[in-house]
């Protein structure tokens, strides 16, 4: 029987219990994703780069496009010095984008036979936002010291209104891992979301006519306004896949910019 | 499955099901998984990093620059070569130059040789004929002089001769010579 819920699609299933510290830190199916992605990830690279031809191929032309693309997106947010972040910001970015992508197939052979979107998970994006919070943090004052403060100081305010700018800055920094996350998450969960909401709506069509005695068909045929919806919605959410990726990237890369040049 | 908190209506439900998501929970904000998501999260995160740190991207960084510099040095190398066949070429025109100069040269002292030669063969020809113009001209003033001289004689008895048959008067020979150096005094004059 087709499931028209189009929340099921977020539904954690343990795979393998597992207990440790008091916590319930069972294998489920979104913890299979995270696996599935840093493995397929390291796979897709490795072929991808085991020539190492001069003349490249298409999966290691690939390869160099997105190194060179998170490069220059670090080099022009963050200059120079930001390059040492380079692995950590081409990790989140390669790590959310493949996430995505494997969000956007329909149906998987995973635990609980539904594809599963971990960054659709609050949980998820807050630890990733968080983690580039405190590297922000240590990092910056690690390299800064007392100057990193003058993040909230930007310069050239006249003195008057200096202290509310100070306090209008520190509740920017302080709502980043905020912004930061539940743009990520939001956006995720409100696509997957309106696209099995019309998906289901083919089915409950069907259901529709048939409970009417018209039979299936009448139902399915007026499906293909909802089908040709979820087509177009399958298409920008690819976009937005690759959007939010790459905002949370390129955010991580301003955010860190503060922690190499507190002083703007 | 006992950590989860369920109201008595939820523990009717997710006993007849298997999954804690039924629970009537909102899957994404259900915080049974929270430190699961965040264990494996950590652990396959941390597995991805040191990976794209240590191999992936290091190599990937490698081919790039290698491929950059042998693009690099192949251009300095056409550099070079471009250079090289400059070099060569100006050698070329060089030795060509210099080959047309001393051709130049040799035809100048061919051509110098061979007035010098000229003029000194002219010379001697012109010496010769000088002297052999001389020769003929003295002997032709000498014959001339014989001849006057003769033709004094000739006159002085001719004089003697006319005037012994005209007048019957025997005039000695030196008067008739002075007569006729007179005559001819007066005729060159």
């Amino acid at each position: 029987m087709a499931d028209t819920n189009p929340i099921k699609q977020f539904e954690v299933h343990e795979v393998f219990p597992f207990e440790a510290f008091g916590l319930n830190l069972a294998f489920t199916n979104s913890s299979f994703f995270m696996m599935l992605t840093a493995v397929l990830t390291i796979v897709l690279f490795a072929v991808a780069m085991s020539s190492r031809a001069l003349v490249p191929n298409r999966a290691q032309s690939v390869a160099e496009i997105i190194y060179g693309f998170v490069a220059d997106m670090v080099r022009s947010t963050a200059g120079q010095e930001g390059l040492r972040f380079f692995p950590f910001v081409f990790t989140l970015f390669i790590f959310i984008l493949v996430a995505n992508m494997l969000g956007m197939f329909p149906y998987f052979p995973a635990p609980g036979a539904h594809s599963f979107t971990i960054t659709s998970h609050l949980i998820v994006t807050v630890a990733l936002a968080m983690l580039v919070w405190l590297t922000v943090i240590v990092y910056g004052v690690f390299k800064n010291g007392a100057k990193f403060l003058r993040i909230f100081v930007p310069s050239g305010v006249p003195i008057f209104i200096l202290p509310f700018v100070t306090l209008i800055e520190i509740i920017s920094f302080v709502s980043r891992p905020i912004s930061h996350s539940v743009r990520l998450f939001a956006n995720m969960l409100a696509g997957h979301i309106l696209l099995k909401v019309f998906a289901g709506f083919i089915v409950m069509m069907a259901a529709g006519s048939a409970s009417m005695g018209w039979g299936e068909l009448p139902g399915y045929l007026a499906g293909i306004f909802p089908f040709a919806m979820t087509l177009g919605l399958t298409a920008l959410e690819f976009l937005v896949a690759f959007l939010q990726a790459y905002v949370f990237a390129i955010l991580t890369c301003i955010y860190l910019n503060d922690a190499l040049h507190p002083g703007h | 499955m006992t950590h989860a908190p369920h109201s008595e209506v939820a523990q009717h439900v997710a006993d007849s099901a298997t999954d804690h998501a039924d629970s009537g929970v909102f899957p994404p904000f259900d915080p049974t998984y929270f430190a699961s998501q965040l264990f494996w999260l950590a652990i396959f995160f941390v597995i991805l990093y040191v990976a794209l740190d240590r191999f992936i991207l290091p190599k990937i960084k490698t081919t790039i620059e290698d491929r950059r510099d042998r693009i690099a040095d192949d251009l300095d190398a056409a550099a070079q070569a471009k250079a090289d066949a400059e070099a060569a070429g100006e050698a070329y025109e060089k030795s060509l130059a210099e080959a047309r100069a001393k051709a130049h040269g040799i035809a100048a002292d061919t051509r110098k040789a061979l007035d010098a030669e000229i003029a000194k063969e002219t010379a001697g020809v012109e010496a010769e004929l000088a002297t052999k113009q001389e020769h003929a001209e003295a002997a032709i003033r000498k014959a001339k002089d014989k001849a006057f001289a003769e033709v004094r004689g000739i006159a002085t008895t001719a004089t003697s001769a006319a005037v012994a048959a005209l007048a019957g008067v025997e005039i000695s020979e030196a008067d008739a010579g002075k007569t006729v150096d007179g005559l001819l005094k007066a005729k060159e004059a």
